[in-house]
């Protein structure tokens, strides 16, 4: 009877364990996505102001300003797995736009070009950055999640699979420079 | 998973750490108030105990940057490259941003120091900056920011604080020692028995600032800070080739001395060891084990 008791409790000690460990890897998954999220932010604001500028010194290229803007609309609005690829959409057009942008000396020389340029690329460089820091802890949460034997108290308490943030194909090959 | 089992670890020696001086000050603070039958001994050593604990934990960053002559902490506007690597590597850590100084000495060298994550402070020399390139830079910053995460910052600085305050109780106990020699003739046999007693102490607390400083460079917690570092940069050539350069170095740096030395990336003093005793002293892994170490890795 006693022996029961204190298996029982033992039990239910262990579940407990393991759920509050399974909320706090959790919660990390959370709080580094919210770090990704500032750095989209920071895209999103400098966006406008390097469309402005650009603007005034290649006028022809209106089809490619457009589609940064477009992009940018588009992953400001987008949520869950989209948001991912509405990002790396974005990123390309931003690319193929600093791409152009060397067509025009007198773009390349304006200052103000020049400072968003170096945010811009810092930028990506901390979305980068603190996309592995996420990569990292979905690792680790995922792996919490599918061993046993946390995998059965996972599934009753709903706790599913995140997803990893890939990086687009495109973004992981060097760019071909064509002369 | 291993590494926040290191910083429960790490705190909870700390902890431990000044309690064990707590009651090592007030101890001999009785002692010696019992055998001269003067309370005020007792009473100091306790105000004392109190005061260094505080110190060790508030204000032991604040006591090395000062020490160390680092000016700071920088502005992104100072140096935009450096700030840009040390926010993109923390982010990569999860870390929140540490401040940055800098101090003006061509040796090539780095520490953090800190009492926890939120508190954290990188300190680089500018002949760090001048003479690494940019991979190097990176694997030497995730070194530092390894040592954060890892709170060995915590440790590593207390530490520098309790071995100065040992130095500094030995110092009054040698002259103390000195002193009652002097007298010698003129007092009561008791005094024989403190004399062996101050002696006894010394003896103690000499070892025990060498056990100190041992634990405080533990080879695990460099390999560590290294391994972890490399995983941050997917690039453990970096830090290797960045420690080669950093070691082969001949300028020791000026503001760095023994109880500070651990708290480097790599020994600022640049000395050389020969015999036993002064190996004791040995503040850090041998740079060669390091590198093969970090050569070996794959990331």
């Amino acid at each position: 009877m006693i022996i029961g008791i204190v298996i029982i409790a033992l039990i239910v000690l262990f579940i407990i364990g393991v759920y509050n460990s399974l909320v706090r890897k959790r919660m990390r998954v959370k709080e580094a996505w919210a770090d990704i999220d500032v750095q989209f932010k920071r895209r999103y604001d400098l966006i406008p102001n390097l469309v402005e500028t650009v603007k005034g010194y290649a006028s022809h290229e209106k089809e490619t300003l457009e589609k940064v803007i477009a992009a940018r609309t588009q992953a400001m609005g987008a949520t869950g797995p989209n948001k991912i690829k509405a990002e790396n959409q974005l990123s390309d057009t931003l690319k193929t736009l600093f791409a152009v942008a060397e067509n025009y000396p007198q773009l390349k020389a304006n200052e103000n070009f020049l400072r968003l340029q170096t945010e811009l690329v810092d930028t990506a460089d901390k979305i980068q950055a603190a996309q592995r820091f996420y990569n990292g802890t979905v690792r680790d949460y995922n792996i919490a999640v599918q061993t046993f034997p946390a995998n059965f108290i996972a599934k009753i308490f709903g706790f599913r699979v995140e997803e990893l943030f890939e990086i687009a194909e495109a973004e992981r090959e060097n760019p071909k420079v064509q002369f | 998973m291993i590494l926040y089992n290191q910083a429960d670890l790490n705190v909870r020696k700390t902890w431990l750490l000044m309690t064990l001086f707590l009651v090592l000050i007030i101890g001999f603070g009785w002692l010696f108030s019992y055998l001269f039958n003067e309370s005020w001994i007792l009473i100091f050593a306790v105000i004392l105990a109190v005061v260094q604990s505080f110190l060790s934990y508030w204000n032991s960053d604040k006591i090395i940057l000062s020490l160390a002559r680092a000016q700071g902490p920088i502005k992104k506007e100072d140096d935009p490259e450096l700030y840009r690597l040390v926010e993109n590597l923390s982010i990569t850590a999860g870390l929140p941003l540490p401040k940055i100084y800098i101090i003006d000495d061509p040796s090539p060298n780095a520490f953090a120091t800190g009492r926890d994550q939120e508190h954290a402070v990188i300190c680089v020399t500018k002949g760090l900056l001048d003479k690494l390139e940019k991979v190097e830079l990176e694997g030497v910053i995730s070194h530092e920011l390894a040592h954060i995460g890892n709170r060995d910052i915590l440790l590593s600085s207390v530490i520098v604080v309790l071995v100065g305050l040992i130095s500094i109780l030995s110092h009054w106990l040698l002259r103390g020692m000195r002193f009652g020699g002097g007298r010698r003739r003129s007092d009561d046999n008791n005094l024989g028995l403190i004399l062996m007693l101050i002696g006894l102490i010394a003896a103690i607390l000499a070892p025990l600032a060498a056990t100190l400083l041992q634990l405080a460079v533990s080879r695990k917690r460099e390999f560590l800070a290294d391994a972890s570092g490399a995983l941050l940069t997917r690039y453990p050539e970096g830090l290797a080739r960045a420690l080669e350069k950093i070691s082969s170095d001949p300028i020791p740096l000026a503001s760095a001395n023994q109880a500070t030395a651990h708290l480097f990336i790599s020994d600022p003093l640049k000395q050389q060891r020969t015999n036993w005793f002064s190996k004791l002293w040995l503040t850090h892994p041998p740079v060669e084990e390091r590198i093969k170490a970090l050569r070996q890795m794959s990331v």
